[in-house]
């Protein structure tokens, strides 16, 4: 066993759970209520803020954006509460639900490239060729938090949002996982690392000749009118097929995550809460922060597939010293923050779904764009080099 | 017998959803852009800022004792204000002026006057009653203590409350 690699990897690990997850995580929370309030017209919580006086300083920390201290009286509070469990449920299912439900999330990012390098350690925790795989395999447990959650409840509502969640869950993986074999067909790897390199190559999957940098040499000289030669025709072509595989993956995140318009499994109006209606205290903060965490893995993906992961054109990698591998991880989760808004804004946006549509939409017409779009890149990749030049 | 609902049909561009997503789209960032440029009207954020500016003037908060330009408690303790609280929340203790005070003839002040602010519920009917034009609602609606003895008002917090008040009738001039 060599012991480096096993610090360095439990430094990964710490580091990016502890320090950048997990208070993406509450921030989103907070960024979720301030932002559904300044939509529908409110304010928002701004009022807690850091009480140092608490710990014995003379002043308490005053913010200029207030409420940023709410997270941590969120967490205070649930910490506080009673963990009630009652007396009819399966306790032990009922004790595991919630774990189930934020452990896969966590899981999820050990594969994603958060990062270039920083110190020459490649920023990803777990850099396996089977990357998407993986992703696929673990994720998908997730929705056994939540069908262990509605069963061993015993209570019809979290009954019903279970069963939802279950039927919604595998008609969404099914595009899930379809939408993306086209960017396979075209980069030949399931590792993402290899996904982020090919993107940094060839431009972003769904901005085309954002490789930019790599032309300027060849810009600038005397055969200026050769432009056309770094523009490939094919490449164009395939933006096509990889601008639907990029809609059809995000809504089909969308429903993965329960977010809306696709929470039919906590419908409020129908189902009480829906499968956590049962549960208290952090068993419920549990169940609340591993959606928010699926929510940041989902967005993570989407940012290494398609928006070019960690890298944006004129930064240079971790190798021309540690400031820009720091820059690379900031841009990394900025991109992902930046989609976390935009989920934020599409459920402030959007009434839920019926049952019905949702079942049609992700069974008649996601899942046959997703089948179309495979074929569609396969005969683009098909035609010969010979013809576009 | 099975009722069938007739379903509206719809457009190609209604069963898109995307043209209505994006307006959908438009019109909450449009909310929130005039939020943050502070378009929107929003509740007032109360302890910063406060109704004093926007009440009325006859506004009716807690009810305080004045006096009058010469220094005279206006008071009389006659206790009519003590009779038609409905809640009764004010109690009277009247006492005798002494011989020899400027103000002798008026006979009784009020050696006690305490209003339990807990009862009160600010219906004016003091000051209405009073013959005197001693007691007056003031503005103050913020009245907090944390106990049930500091929510009573003496007769010290009531002057200082009320203050001086001028213009009003003397109906206890030397001439008179």
């Amino acid at each position: 066993m060599d012991w480096t690699f096993t610090f360095i990897s439990l430094a990964k690990i710490l580091g990016v759970i502890f320090v950048i997850v997990l208070p993406l995580v509450s921030y989103t929370v907070y960024a979720e209520r301030r932002i559904s309030a300044i939509i529908q017209d409110r304010v928002g919580p701004n009022r807690t803020g850091f009480p140092l006086t608490v710990l014995g300083f003379k002043k308490d920390l005053v913010l200029p954006l207030g409420g940023l201290g709410q997270p941590i009286a969120d967490a205070m509070k649930f910490i506080l509460k009673e963990d009630f469990t009652p007396a009819s449920v399966n306790k032990f299912y009922y004790w595991l639900a919630p774990c189930l439900a934020m452990a896969p999330a966590m899981l999820t990012i050990a594969v994603v490239p958060f990062g270039s390098t920083l110190f020459g350690v490649p920023m990803v925790i777990a850099n396996v060729n089977i990357g998407v795989l993986f992703v696929f395999a673990i994720a998908s447990l997730g929705v056994y938090g939540i069908v262990l959650a509605g069963w061993s409840s015993n209570s019809k509502y979290p009954f019903l949002g279970g069963v939802r969640s279950t039927s919604q869950m595998i008609s969404y993986e099914l595009s899930l996982g379809l939408s993306i074999i086209p960017l396979f067909l075209v980069m030949g790897e399931l590792n993402l690392t290899k996904i982020v390199e090919y993107q940094i190559a060839h431009g972003w999957t769904i901005i085309p000749f954002s490789n930019l940098p790599n032309f300027l040499p060849g810009l600038f000289d005397h055969r200026a009118h050769h432009v056309m030669a770094y523009v490939n025709w094919r490449q164009i072509l395939l933006w096509v097929p990889m601008f639907i595989s990029f809609v059809v993956f995000t809504i089909s995140i969308f429903a993965e995550t329960n977010r809306l318009p696709f929470d039919l499994p906590e419908a409020e109006t129908e189902l009480v809460a829906g499968y956590h209606t049962e549960y208290s205290s952090m068993k419920f903060a549990l169940f609340f922060l591993g959606e928010y965490a699926a929510m940041i893995t989902g967005c993570s993906i989407i940012v290494t597939l398609f928006l070019g992961g960690w890298y944006v054109p004129f930064i240079p990698d971790g190798t021309h010293g540690w400031v820009w591998g720091l820059v690379n991880i900031a841009v990394f989760f900025g991109k992902v923050s930046a989609l976390l808004l935009f989920f934020i804004w599409i459920r402030w946006t959007l009434p839920r779904f019926r049952y019905d549509q949702l079942m049609r939409l992700g069974w008649i017409y996601l899942f046959e764009i997703a089948l179309v779009n495979v074929i569609l890149t396969a005969g683009i990749l098909a035609i010969p080099q010979s013809w576009f030049s | 017998m099975a009722i069938t609902i007739q379903r509206p049909n719809l457009t190609l561009k209604e069963k898109m959803y995307f043209p209505a997503i994006l307006g959908g789209l438009a019109t909450t960032i449009r909310h929130a852009f005039r939020m943050l440029t502070g378009k929107t009207h929003v509740a007032m954020q109360y302890p910063e800022e406060k109704w004093d500016s926007h009440l009325p003037a006859y506004y009716r908060g807690a009810p305080a004792l004045v006096k009058d330009e010469h220094g005279r408690e206006r008071c009389v303790a006659c206790q009519l204000c003590e009779f038609i609280c409905p809640p009764r929340a004010i109690k009277i203790t009247p006492g005798e002026i002494p011989e020899g005070d400027k103000f002798r003839k008026v006979e009784k002040y009020p050696e006690a006057f305490d209003i339990d602010m807990i009862r009160c519920i600010y219906c004016g009917l003091c000051e209405e009653v009073c013959p005197e034009a001693a007691i007056f609602l003031q503005k103050d609606y913020a009245i907090t203590g944390e106990s049930r003895g500091e929510m009573v008002h003496h007769k010290e917090k009531l002057y200082e409350l009320g203050g001086l008040k001028t213009g009003l009738v003397h109906k206890w001039n030397d001439k008179k």
